[in-house]
């Protein structure tokens, strides 16, 4: 029977003791703010050998995610952290995770990339990534991003899968603020998680194989084929994975939250921490009688398109809010997936844009109800500028 | 390619390769523009093309291989002669030719055997 209790927490200590529960066959990792207590605790528990992980300190993190494609190759369950300039410079290594098929899972401590240099939060570092072939899954709190990483073991494990992982929470605003979450036993986390059983292990050495071997025109679109087609299955393994971590929690997981949505006429779009700000924004509203709502993004990559009409169709109105932008781009990223989502639909809500909080800019109550109130206009056909911005100064 | 080139459903994930020792397959005489061309009247069975040859595309022949050289021909059985090329694996790299003591190989543009 699973056993749940209540803890105060914070959002890089509930990963780190997420990771503890699996137990990881090996972690390679390198320290980079707002990451770093996440490692900071892990490392504590292999000192202290509550785990059984080989915890290898690299030297950067293109060494760190390439100790874990060689050590997920050789067979072992491997887990690494991360954040912004840390990602940048693993970024060919972590296209060649995905494309090798090793289910490594990162946390991704959400951080604006340089320059200038700045180390608080926004998404432009993770949206980076949303073409390396990474599955993506958000988390609003720390419990959350206890909860993905402890499911997303179990989806990018799943053989007809194969894909790593990232799990992202916002630097400083999760990572390292102290909230009430609800952790389970050990015992439930560890059967849930189960033994790995690794495909093509390098160490099997009564079944030789070889790794990254040359791909010319000859295959190379034929292996990226089989990458679209493992992220297809990831729909449906993701989907088994989040009713049976329901099971345990009693909880229900979806792609994407739908706060108050059913006959909310404005809604707001928005991922990991702005999404629980704009809840107390949503009571509030409604408190006054206005149908606003909010739909939370859990799963970024695979893009589940047709979820994301049938949950916003009904709407008049739809603010789409990016923590990241795209430079000479339409909008941010967000936007444009979700926009495109609609071109088909006959019957559609008015749908706008507005990148906020690069570099750890606070996204307030006061530019919620403000962007809910100009939903409004957008709502009676008075569209203007789709794409916006809030919280910068003119 | 000899073989049909396998669709996305057919081949392992990742780029994998899972048969081992599959290299000897992958024929790499397809990417061959000089082909060597030995003259038995100069040879005279030193190998050192044999030892050489980064694809192990000259052959060893004994003392009836008809390819074999004419001077210092080796009685013993089935070494120690030179016995042809193996042109499914000779990409043409030409360190044979290069290396001859006597100048017994010379590379020929493949066009010239169309």
């Amino acid at each position: 029977m699973v056993q749940k209790t209540k803890q105060a927490r914070t959002g890089a200590e509930c990963s780190a003791e997420a990771m503890r529960q699996i137990n990881p066959d090996v972690v390679a990792a390198y320290p980079i703010t707002p990451q770093t207590p996440i490692m900071h605790a892990f490392s504590q528990y292999v000192a202290d050998g509550k785990v059984d992980t080989e915890f290898i300190t690299v030297e950067s993190e293109h060494s760190a995610m390439s100790a874990c494609v060689g050590s997920s190759a050789a067979g072992a369950r491997t887990m690494t952290a991360t954040s912004a300039n840390g990602l940048a410079l693993m970024w060919e290594v972590v296209y060649i995770a995905a494309s090798t098929r090793l289910p490594i899972v990162m946390n991704v401590v959400n951080r604006a990339l340089s320059g200038p240099i700045n180390i608080h939060c926004d998404h432009s570092d993770s949206m980076g990534c949303r073409d390396t072939g990474w599955i993506q899954l958000y988390s609003e709190n720390g419990e959350e991003a206890y909860e993905n990483t402890l499911m997303a073991v179990r989806i990018a494990e799943d053989p007809n899968v194969l894909l790593p992982v990232m799990v992202c929470q916002d630097g400083f605003i999760t990572s390292h603020s102290v909230e009430t979450v609800e952790l389970i036993d050990d015992e439930s986390a560890r059967g849930f998680v189960g033994e790995y059983h690794p495909k093509d292990a390098l160490l099997d050495t009564d079944k030789p194989v070889t790794y990254g071997p040359l791909d010319l025109f000859d295959y190379y679109f034929e292996h990226k084929m089989q990458q679209i087609d493992a992220m297809e299955h990831a729909k449906d393994a993701i989907r088994k994975v989040f009713d049976e971590f329901g099971q345990l929690t009693g909880k229900k997981y979806d792609f994407f939250e739908g706060y108050l949505l059913e006959d909310a006429e404005r809604v707001i779009v928005c991922a990991n921490s702005s999404a629980g700000t704009t809840k107390v924004v949503v009571d509030e509203l409604r408190a006054k009688g206005e149908k606003v709502g909010l739909l939370k993004p859990r799963v970024f990559r695979p893009f589940l398109a047709e979820q994301v009409v049938e949950k916003l169709k009904h709407a008049k109105s739809v603010a789409i809010l990016d923590r990241a932008a795209s430079f000479g781009g339409h909008g941010g990223p967000f936007f444009n997936e979700f926009r495109s989502a609609f071109h088909e639909e006959k019957e559609k809500p008015a749908i706008i844009n507005y990148i906020y909080g690069l570099g750890g800019r606070e996204l307030d109550l006061a530019q919620l109800r403000a962007i809910f109130e100009e939903l409004k206009a957008v709502a009676s056909g008075d569209v203007g500028h789709n794409v916006r911005y809030s919280g910068v100064r003119e | 390619m000899p073989e049909k080139p396998k669709g996305w459903k057919e081949i392992p994930i990742g780029g994998k390769i899972i048969e081992p020792g599959n290299s000897t397959k992958y024929r790499t005489g397809d990417w061959r523009t000089f082909r060597p061309i030995h003259d038995k009247e100069k040879c005279i069975n030193c190998m050192i093309c044999w030892m050489l040859c980064p694809d192990s595309a000259i052959k060893a022949g004994g003392p009836d291989c008809p390819e074999k050289g004419a001077k210092g021909a080796s009685d013993k059985p089935s070494t120690c002669n030179f016995g042809g090329f193996d042109l499914e694996h000779c990409k043409g790299c030409g360190l044979c030719a290069a290396n001859c003591p006597t100048k017994a190989i010379t590379m020929k543009q493949e066009k010239e055997f169309d």
